[in-house]
This record gives structure tokens, C-alpha cells and sequence, in this order.
């Protein structure tokens, strides 16, 4: 199985990368993060197993409840989970650079 | 495009490091971080506070495209021109903590400089949420389009 192809597929899913931001902040239950979206539970369900089969999830029994928790250690191989940061300051360093050449020539 | 913008974080641990060349004179680059009006501009923020001395303070405000607002700010340690500025920097109301950054100028030729920005957190786990915020904004951004595309279709 190609594990890395689908960690991608998984987050190219729109509402499992809300699930991902959601978790993000907070460990959460099924239920809890389902309350969050308009689709159907068994939908949510289905996506949050995705999630857990690839590990960007973990799940923490906590009582009888089951909590979901990211998995950072699994989101940092994805290649796209330190890019923002890095574009972040790329876009800003750019328009520095861009300001200060028409300052100069000023 | 060349990709100028280089960050270093190891794992597990709770700093990281932005290194970035200009091609500017090192005194443009440095007059960018220091004149409130250049910072406003590059930052994309208001300045309302910028004491570019030791023991100065900074305050910078931002508002999103929906009027909210949110507020940084921080405390200059060390303020030597052209070299080197160490401060804080903490962001309102948000559970990130305050960092501390050592801010690195330098000229590699007349017209190219260089800065080195090494950033330390209060542990690696802070660390790894302030490395994932832009991605979360990202989600958070996809996810409000597909609602507001989602309520127009009900």
C-alpha cells in the first residue's frame, strides 16, 4: 500500500481538512466534531476513519468516550504542513524587497 | 521562481530559523524594519507602536477583510543599527506565547544582504502550532469559501 500517496488523498478532501483544523486546537469526540458540519454523521464517520487509517489521527479512549487527536508527528511529513509558513514569509520578504528597490531609486 | 525563503526547523525541537538574502544595500534592508511606515507596508499591519531602542516596546494591529482585529506586540532587547535587533514577540489573546527572536543583518556585497532570524518558543510543542497556523488558516479559508458556496446553494 502506498501510504504516503494517501495521506495527500486524504487531505485533499475539503471537509477532512477542516476535521484536521478542527482537531487541531483540541482533542474532540466523533460527535463533537460532527456538530461542526452539516453533512450527515455516518459521512463525518467515514472521514475520520480515512483520517485515522492514515494516521494523521489518533484516537484516545477516554472512558467511554473515544477522543481524536492530530497526529503532528504524521502531519509534518506532509510536505505541505510547513509550506504556508514558509510562503508566509516568502510573500513578505518579497514585497520588502520590492518596496525598499523603489525607496532606493527614489 | 527561486525559492529565497529558507526555514529550519528540527524536529522535536522548540526553535526554528529563517534565513533569507536581499538584493538590497544591508541599510535598505535594515531601514525596512525600522521606519513604521515601510513596516506597515511589508507587514501588512498598522504600527502603532515602534521604539526602535533597548527596553523600547512595539505595537502592531491588524484587521482581517471581515474588521476584525488583532494585536502584537513586543519588547526590544537589543537594538544595534544594521547588525542585530533581539526582542519579543507575542500575539494578543491567542495561546502561542511570547517568543523571543534574534534578528541577524548582513552584508554579503553592496547590494545584497542577508538576514538570519532565529526564533526560540517556550517548548517544541508551541513551536509546532505557530509553524501550523498559516496551514490552519489555509483550511480555515478553503472551509468559510466552501460554506459561503454551500449556503448559496440551500
Amino acid at each position: 500500500m502506498n501510504l504516503r500517496r494517501d495521506v495527500f488523498q486524504a487531505i485533499a478532501d475539503p471537509t477532512r481538512r477542516a476535521i484536521l483544523l478542527l482537531v487541531a486546537s483540541q482533542s474532540m469526540t466523533a460527535g463533537a466534531i460532527a456538530t461542526n458540519f452539516d453533512t450527515a454523521r455516518p459521512t463525518v464517520s467515514k472521514h475520520l476513519q480515512i483520517l485515522t487509517e492514515c494516521e494523521l489521527l489518533k484516537q484516545e479512549q477516554n472512558g467511554r468516550e473515544i477522543h481524536y487527536h492530530i497526529n503532528a508527528k504524521k502531519m509534518k511529513e506532509v510536505a505541505d504542513f510547513i509550506e504556508p509558513f514558509r510562503q508566509m514569509w516568502e510573500d513578505r520578504f518579497n514585497k520588502l524587497e520590492t518596496i525598499m528597490k523603489k525607496y532606493k531609486s527614489k | 521562481m527561486v525559492q529565497k525563503t529558507k526555514i529550519n526547523a528540527e524536529d522535536g525541537k522548540q526553535e526554528l530559523v529563517i534565513t533569507r538574502e536581499f538584493d538590497l544595500p544591508l541599510e535598505l534592508l535594515f531601514k525596512a524594519y525600522i521606519e513604521p511606515g515601510i513596516v506597515e507596508q511589508w507587514m501588512g499591519t498598522k504600527v502603532l507602536k515602534l521604539e526602535n531602542k533597548k527596553h523600547g516596546s512595539y505595537q502592531f494591529e491588524t484587521t482581517d477583510a471581515k474588521g476584525n482585529k488583532y494585536g502584537f506586540n513586543g519588547v526590544i532587547h537589543e537594538f544595534s543599527p544594521n547588525r542585530k535587533i533581539t526582542r519579543t514577540f507575542e500575539m494578543e489573546n491567542m495561546p502561542f506565547g511570547v517568543q523571543l527572536e534574534f534578528l541577524e543583518f548582513e552584508q554579503l556585497t553592496d547590494d545584497i544582504s542577508k538576514l538570519n532570524m532565529h526564533v526560540i518558543y517556550e517548548s517544541a510543542a508551541q513551536r509546532d502550532q505557530v509553524l501550523q497556523l498559516p496551514f490552519a488558516q489555509g483550511i480555515n479559508m478553503a472551509h468559510n469559501r466552501l460554506q459561503d458556496v454551500a449556503s448559496k446553494l440551500k
